[in-house]
């Protein structure tokens, strides 16, 4: 196993987990590490770079349609194996996706369908009472975030340069709602929602705790100390709830409050 | 984008609301409700910069008769032609008659 | 003869904005929309854009019975912003299906009906939309211990982006030939891979791979249907009313990393290939 990181969600997947072993039977690209948080069992799950993966349109740290199905296994088989523990395992996924992968083959075998099955393993170890804990350790893009990390209860970001979170890159945003690069740019300084930066995605209420810590610092034990802190508070956070509302109508998603108040009045009818 | 106002004398409030069109290409939403006895105010959102004239007679012709119901008029156009402002406020008018289908 | 007759007969579903879809599938008592255009719920993004807004934000939701079953419809209005998810329009979403789960865990289900023709997130509120389907996709797998969660795409838009993986999450899917289902855009996928991988332009391509047709022939949706509202309608009554099941989509996951196994990575997949990939190693097609 190399001990060469070249991304932050290697970097720190290795640095919280104290470098053991990933298990065997995953792709290179999907890190599946049993280890601990505070004194509870706890699986760390990053996807990470890997530039012999088989396909190729998935080989910088995207998801694509083997870390999709992959993921999916690792939070199933996390599942079914604590089915009957008092205590089950904490998730932990470590998040630095540039995105989904792009490609022909990609979208003929359901790249979409890969990316729901993530999604819900996510949503069944949460709703079966896993504690899920998701770190955003550089970048959160797109659907590469929707099927690996965005559904855990609780969201814990590093800070600065290198930590984003957005729909879509800047260059394809710019093509698809005709506008220059700058002016994407521009409105990204603009419109909370728009911008890409960790400290505006801040302002939607959707963190639980964003740490003043630089992807870059996984080699400083300090550093790694309080990120473990942080993670073990979610959990602590987390309690017994299964659900997403503690993110819910938060922040500038003041509309997302409104509608959802709306709604509730007037279902019943 | 550009907001226009317009308004027009009229006689007691229309029977009822009523809502016609997308703001798709080339299209645009006429939201009509009873408006205040005696006044039809209309807003105008538009996508298309710098048509006031054309807008202006498209609605005059609409409303300057001021035997109509009185309506608060809310359009939001995404550059629909002035044919098909015509039909969608007239098919919004429609359903707002004492005889429209309640719905 | 009587082929034409039934033809020009047919009423198009594909060509309905999306209150008349929920209009025409609901029995016409009890209709309710919530939320409707009256109420102008709309975006707050949009105008800091110069972006006119429509007073629905381009969903609609309505509630009513088909057949002896309560449904709620969530449409998705695919002339507005392409279909395009944004904050509000993602918690009226997000917040009917909410309210149906409440329900069905009071042992009152309501069986949801999505009406999926969108580009996915509205990068004009970005990380908004991003959100909001996190939400719609918690919300779909928690309602399917309850009952089905259908899923509709037909045309004009199709379903990408972050709401193919809310169809993906559905229990039962139907799709028309005009309908498409991909994760990423064919724009998108050209910018960022180049035209050689994938050409946006080239339509027969585009529908052979992520045309309704070839992802039933797949399994990856159930029900093939025609542009017809009264076979759409009769259609989904008969889902309505399925029992809770496990997904195979999702949870079959032996049976997909066995698929992919089969793949040749590195050349160009044809809707044969990709068939036949799927008939060798997962029983469809």
């Amino acid at each position: 196993m190399s001990t060469h990181n070249d991304s932050y969600g290697a970097a720190w997947l290795a640095a919280l987990t104290d470098h053991a072993e990933p298990l065997a039977g995953y792709p290179a690209s999907v890190r599946v590490i049993d280890a601990e948080l505070g004194h509870r069992a706890a699986r760390y799950i990053a996807v990470v770079p890997d530039s012999q993966a088989r396909f190729p349109r998935a080989r910088a740290g995207e998801v694509g349609l083997a870390e999709g199905w992959a993921l999916a296994r690792a939070l199933h088989d996390a599942v079914e194996a604590d089915e009957s523990a008092a205590h089950k395992r904490v998730i932990v996924a470590v998040v630095d996706v540039p995105s989904q992968a792009y490609g022909r083959t990609e979208e003929a075998y359901g790249l979409h369908q890969a990316l729901a099955a993530a999604a819900e393993g996510t949503i069944r170890a949460r709703r079966a009472g896993h504690p899920v804990v998701t770190l955003i350790a550089g970048k959160a893009m797109s659907g590469g975030f929707l099927a690996h990390g965005y559904q855990a209860n609780r969201l814990v970001a590093l800070s600065g340069e290198g930590v984003q979170v957005h729909a879509m890159g800047k260059q394809a945003a710019a093509r698809i709602t005709q506008r220059s690069v700058e002016g994407v740019e521009q409105l990204a300084r603009e419109i909370t929602p728009m911008a890409y930066d960790i400290d505006s995605y801040e302002r939607l209420g959707l963190l639980h705790a964003r740490l003043d810590i630089a992807p870059t610092a996984s080699d400083d034990a300090k550093a790694v100390e309080r990120v473990r802190q942080a993670l073990a508070d979610a959990v602590a956070d987390i309690g017994d709830t299964r659900d997403l509302s503690a993110r819910i109508g938060q922040g500038e998603r003041t509309a997302t409050a409104a509608v959802r108040q709306r709604l509730a009045e007037v279902w019943a009818g | 984008m550009q907001t226009l106002s317009f308004d027009y004398p009229a006689g007691p409030p229309a029977a009822r609301r009523a809502l016609a069109g997308v703001v798709g290409s080339g299209d645009l939403e006429v939201l009509l409700e009873p408006g205040d006895s005696g006044r039809t105010t209309v807003a105008i959102a538009t996508s298309v910069d710098g048509v006031d004239e054309i807008w202006r007679a498209v609605i005059d012709r609409i409303f300057a008769d001021d035997g109509l119901p009185a309506l608060k008029v809310e359009i939001n156009d995404f550059g629909a032609t002035p044919a098909v402002v015509r039909l969608r406020i007239a098919q919004a008018m429609e359903q707002t008659s004492p005889e429209a289908r309640h719905d | 003869m009587t082929d034409v007759a039934a033809l020009l007969q047919r009423q198009s579903f594909v060509e309905l904005p999306a209150r008349s879809r929920c209009q025409h599938l609901l029995d016409d008592a009890d209709q309710r929309e919530l939320l409707g255009p009256f109420e102008r719920l709309t975006s707050p993004w949009l105008p800091k854009q110069n972006i006119v807004t429509q007073s629905d934000d381009g969903v609609v939701i309505m509630r009513g019975t088909l057949g002896d079953t309560k449904v709620v419809i969530a449409a998705v209005e695919p002339a507005f912003q392409g279909g395009s998810m944004g904050e509000v329009g993602g918690a009226k979403i997000a917040g009917a299906l909410a309210c149906a789960l409440a329900d069905a865990e009071n042992g009152d289900p309501v069986v949801p009906i999505l009406l999926l023709e969108t580009g996915g997130v509205r990068l004009q509120e970005a990380n908004c939309g991003l959100a909001a389907i996190a939400e719609i996709h918690d919300m779909i797998v928690a309602l399917r211990e309850h009952g089905p969660v259908i899923g509709v795409i037909t045309g004009p838009v199709g379903c990408f982006g972050g709401m193919s993986i809310a169809a993906g999450l559905c229990s039962e899917l139907i799709v028309t030939r005009e309908a498409r289902l991909g994760l990423n855009g064919p724009q998108v996928i050209e910018q960022e891979a180049g035209v050689d991988e994938f050409d946006s332009r080239d339509r027969p391509m585009i529908w052979s791979l992520l045309g309704g047709e070839q992802r039933v022939a797949t399994g990856l949706a159930e029900a093939l249907v025609g542009d017809d509202v009264a076979a759409i309608r009769d259609l989904l009554a008969r889902h309505v009313t399925a029992s809770p099941k496990p997904l195979a989509r999702t949870t079959d996951i032996a049976r997909f990393e066995a698929l992919l196994e089969t793949v040749a990575p590195t050349e160009r997949a044809t809707a044969r290939t990709t068939r036949d990939a799927f008939a060798q190693t997962t029983g469809a097609a």
